[in-house]
């Protein structure tokens, strides 16, 4: 009798990057050193906006070890392109060239002036104290609604606007906030599909509707903060006239290609190197001027040139995440049925724009009606300049906003028709599906079970107690009150369908490529443009393989992150490895699998059509013994002498996957905190997350991701914020003062799923890195929100700290006792992002 | 330039250096020792924390100087025999690392600690190591090894 074939998909391996990570042996970029390698540092500017009117940089270069120092003008040559942006989402889009170096203007605090190239990093920042230059301060635009206002200064004089791009979608007037001019535009045609044809019009909802509640949030902007900083060397390749990358990046390929954008270097002469990197979390999911600086200083000194962030400079110059002014209005019955949605945003640009950063807001547009069907939805979005670090992708980039957005407005909702925040969700979720079906933006989601897991997450928590012990302390009048706060979300996985991308404003490139081997010896090598950072591919990647080919995880090895060694991808970012790499790796391998079966048929002397495969061996349909193993067809492939006439020697088989729909993960999150009404301190008591991303592959790491997800969430909601003072002065510049949250500030999370198949892929996986961060903020905040609720607090901006949420109480105490003295700090929902964190 | 004389991980060095010379640095670029990591530059992140004669400190808030004369102790150094220590062990075995950056300065942190407090419950393990920050994990799997290296599961 034979063994059953072990599944290892589903099952939680442990994992198989681990040994080199805990014992210290982990390739970071910052551990390379090379003959003559030399150390790069930045002159950054101080102030936000200003002329540069001297730069003398004649001193500098007298320094002990200083062996060039460069100004912008000495090397405009060298970047034809600036710091390329490839999100275009709107034809009117305004897009400043950005320079690796500027010349004239410094835009933001961090903005770069000189660079100085030395023999060892300490002689090399040392010597940026003596490069001379005159500042001439101009008046900077901290804020948004500023930004927009008639004769405010310009970020960009030449655009003679602050405003990026205006993008709008559905059908509706989304009025007020800002002007319709002629050149608001509609490129969501492509995202919103053809159903949007037939969706109402949001006035016409609004206008019959019963109830229509109106709500300000603010998305404060936040520091990804990978633990490690960006690092980078870049090296002549004299073999190939070219120029070797080895980055801190979470997307060697697209580095490969936006460098030789930049640089006018021929992208086949640019190898990209991902070593072991120590998170990104979006914020590596770019192509700094950093980079692009290494490799034209490599290429103008002839030898390799390393750069390492210091923390500081991780917070001035590597990306912001988040920072958006959202205003949203729902359209109700009264029975909480919702008629529909309006949305007007101000997204935070920064002063230039990053790789993505205007596709971020754009790609969580059509994400605003969460997972609630109703009729009318439409949204206008602008993108503004300010004199701050640019935005772009933080983990969940534009669906956390949006969730949130809708998340907090149907509790709004449900305070308003006096209605328990989980029958109004009830009311208004889809019913399940498993076919694509479009949302109100028109967007088509792929599965939803949405009442099994908010059934599964009230169980979990035992609501019905909750809301009791709830009663008990507001009649007992505990100095400590009980919050209980939900979250139903989804999230827009696996990027994906090329042509959707496109669509968004991102030109495409959605699919992933696998190139899946069989060595000679039986052993197995899996190459991936997937680039993980921390999300485990090799050992989520060995699984599949394994039991597709019938073979062990420790039988395969996985190569990934290095441009020369593995098929051109499009790396790891927006929850798309599995769902779109990991998929292309299963494609792979079944490919061997078919290849396998027409060399066993003949080797076997048998028809391909009897062949059976399992558990690695391929057999006789009903004569098991007649058999012969994966290894020895791969051992007959690689020889080559007696194969099927006309086939290709070799199991070497490779896919591209470009998936047709997205993936949406959905979930319930129940969050219980206990609200120091005498402090304002918040502790999260038990946190609850049933979350539904299809099948999963390893157990371990998707709880992981889940974790992870969640702890960021909760530190955006309690914890995190960027402050800038009125300057445009980073005032959070180091982890001293920004607080990202400790082991001390995290709950232990009660972790369950349910497992609704996406029907965008074989497999049915839909992709979880997100998850948590998209889901928390919400019920966090809803359950703060809860706890203080009697006292008519409605709503508490994030970060809500001891100290806004002891305000917020003692505003609403003195309105209580007819003191209507206003405490102005409390005008918290209208706050500007930038004083947006007085924790 | 001083001369120092530092035993780490049971080797002695003995180098001449600038008085300014982070800890950290020196382990990394003079020893070659990449197992120790810069996170933050303000000691607050504890990527970089090293057991100074068997206490945590963090490396990059010391200078190579002050180490003069005393044992240095790096993830890199906490193998006995080729074995893991079983705080390597348990992170590997309880998934409390994703990314890794944080990992060995987090080991560090936690073996200094069980050695203060064998037996320690979840808030002491959660207060140790506030100094010690993970962006991947979320920290429960993290407590849940300390716990396991304490004895506390398997």
């Amino acid at each position: 009798m034979t063994q059953a074939p072990e599944r290892y998909m589903g099952g939680g391996l442990p994992r198989k990057e681990d040994p080199n990570l805990v014992t210290g042996k982990a390739n970071w970029t910052d551990n390379i050193k090379l003959p003559g390698m030399l150390h790069m540092t930045m002159l950054r500017s101080p102030f936000a906006r200003a002329k540069v009117t001297h730069l003398d940089v004649s001193s500098a270069l007298e320094q002990p070890g200083v062996v060039a120092v460069f100004t912008g003008e000495d090397l405009a040559d060298e970047w034809p392109g600036g710091v390329p942006c490839g999100a275009v989402v709107s034809e009117r889009q305004n897009t400043p060239f950005f320079p690796p170096i500027v010349t004239d203007e410094v835009r933001f605090v961090g903005d770069v002036v000189a660079v100085v190239v030395a023999n060892n990093r300490y002689a090399a920042q040392d010597a940026l104290e003596f490069i001379e230059v005159d500042y001439e301060p101009l008046e900077p635009v901290v804020n948004m609604e500023d930004a927009l206002k008639e004769g405010s200064p310009l970020v960009h004089e030449d655009l003679e606007t602050n405003e990026c791009f205006t993008y709008t979608a559905g059908v509706g007037n989304v009025d007020e906030l800002f002007d319709k001019t002629d050149d608001s535009e509609d490129k969501g045609a492509a995202l919103r599909g053809p159903e949007v044809e037939g969706r109402g019009d949001t006035d016409e909802a609004f206008s019959r509707s019963d109830v229509v509640v109106k709500e300000r949030y603010i998305q404060q902007r936040l520091l990804p903060t990978a633990i490690e900083p960006r690092a980078t060397v870049a090296y002549p390749d004299p073999g190939h006239e070219g120029y070797v990358m080895y980055s801190s990046t979470q997307v060697p390929h697209l580095a490969k290609v936006v460098l030789s954008l930049a640089t006018g270097i021929p992208e086949n002469q640019i190898r990209v190197v991902a070593p072991d990197v120590g998170g990104g979390f979006g914020s590596k999911l770019n192509v700094y001027r950093e980079e692009i600086l290494a490799v034209v200083l490599a290429k103008r000194l002839d030898t390799p040139v390393k750069w390492v962030e210091d923390r500081s400079e991780n917070y001035q110059a590597t990306i912001h995440g988040r920072g958006q002014i959202q205003d949203i209005e729902l359209a109700a019955n009264s029975d909480g049925k919702i008629l529909g949605m309006r949305v007007k945003l101000l997204d935070d640009m920064g002063a230039y724009l990053q790789l993505l950063t205007p596709a971020i807001s754009v790609s969580g547009a059509a994400m605003f009606p969460g997972v609630y069907t109703f009729d009318a939805f439409s949204i206008e979005i602008k993108g503004v300049f300010t004199n701050l670090t640019p935005t772009d992708a933080y983990r969940g980039a534009g669906r956390p906003e949006a969730c949130y957005a809708i998340e907090r407005a149907i509790d709004a909702l449900a305070r308003e028709l006096n209605m328990d925040p989980v029958e109004i969700r009830r009311r208004n979720f889809f019913e399940p599906f498993n076919e694509p079906t479009a949302n109100p933006a028109g967007l088509e989601y792929d599965s939803f079970n949405l009442q099994a897991v908010l059934d599964r997450a009230i169980e979990l928590a035992d609501y019905e107690s909750l809301r009791q012990e709830q009663q008990r302390r507001r009649e007992d009048n505990d100095p400590v009150q009980l919050g209980i706060g939900l979250s139903t979300y989804t999230e827009i996985c696996g990027l994906g369908p090329s042509q959707a991308l496109a669509g968004l404003g991102l030109g495409g490139g959605g699919w992933e490529a696998a190139n899946v081997r069989m060595l000679v010896t039986g052993k197995v090598e899996v190459a991936t443009g997937t680039s993980p950072h921390g999300q485990g591919h090799e050992t989520s990647w060995s699984q599949i393989t394994a039991d597709v080919l019938g073979v062990t995880p420790d039988d395969v090895d996985v190569i990934h992150g290095d441009t020369d060694a593995v098929p051109f991808g499009r790396d790891t970012y927006g929850s798309r490895s599995l769902a779109v790499g990991g998929i292309a790796v299963w494609h792979a391998a079944n490919k061997v699998v078919e290849k396998g079966k027409k060399i066993a048929a003949h080797m076997l002397e048998a028809s391909e059509d009897d062949i059976e495969f399992e558990g690695g061996k391929f057999s006789v349909a009903g004569s098991p013994d007649q058999n012969v193993s994966i290894q020895d067809v791969s051992g007959q492939a690689y020889l080559g002498a007696d194969l099927p006439e006309g086939m290709e020697p070799v199991l070497n088989e490779s896919v591209v996957f470009d998936p047709p729909n997205f993936t949406f993960p959905f979930g319930a999150h129940i969050c219980v905190t206990e609200v120091d009404t005498e402090t304002g301190s918040v502790k999260i008591r038990d946190y609850i997350a049933v979350d539904d991303c299809g099948p999963v592959i390893n157990p371990t790491i998707v709880d992981g991701q889940l974790h992870g997800g969640l702890a960021q969430g909760i530190a955006q909601a309690l914890y995190e914020g960027v402050i800038y003072d009125e300057d445009g002065n980073l005032i959070t510049a180091s982890m001293v003062n920004y607080m990202i949250p400790g082991a001390p500030e995290l709950p232990n999370f009660t972790l369950d799923r349910t497992v609704t198949p996406s029907p965008s892929n074989p497999l049915g996986v839909k992709g979880v890195g997100e998850a948590g961060t998209i889901g928390a903020p919400p019920a966090v905040i809803n359950s703060v929100v809860d706890a203080l609720s009697p006292m008519g607090i409605k709503h508490i901006d994030m970060p809500a700290s001891p100290m806004r949420v002891w305000k917020a109480i003692q505003n609403a105490q003195g309105q209580q006792s007819g003191d209507r003295q206003q405490d102005a700090a409390l005008e918290a929902s209208g706050a500007d992002i930038e004083q947006g964190g007085d924790a | 330039m001083r001369r120092i004389q530092v035993n780490v991980n049971g080797v002695t060095y003995e180098h001449e250096v600038e008085p300014r010379l982070l800890l950290v640095h020196y382990l990394r670029e003079g020893l070659n020792l990449t197992g120790t990591m810069v996170g933050c530059n303000t000691s607050n992140c504890g990527a970089c924390t090293v057991l100074l004669d068997g206490q945590s400190v963090k490396s990059c808030t010391l200078f190579a100087v002050q180490a003069d004369g005393h044992e240095i102790t790096t993830v890199q150094g906490l193998q006995e025999n080729g074995e893991w220590h079983p705080m390597q062990t348990a992170f590997h075995e309880k998934h409390a690392l994703q990314c890794g950056y944080c990992t060995p300065g987090m080991i560090m942190a936690s073996v200094s600690f069980l050695k203060e407090n064998p037996n320690p419950n979840e808030e002491e393990i959660r207060e140790a190591l506030e100094g010690n920050y993970c962006r991947c994990t979320g920290y429960e799997n993290i407590v849940k090894a300390v716990q396991q290296a304490a004895g506390q599961t398997s």
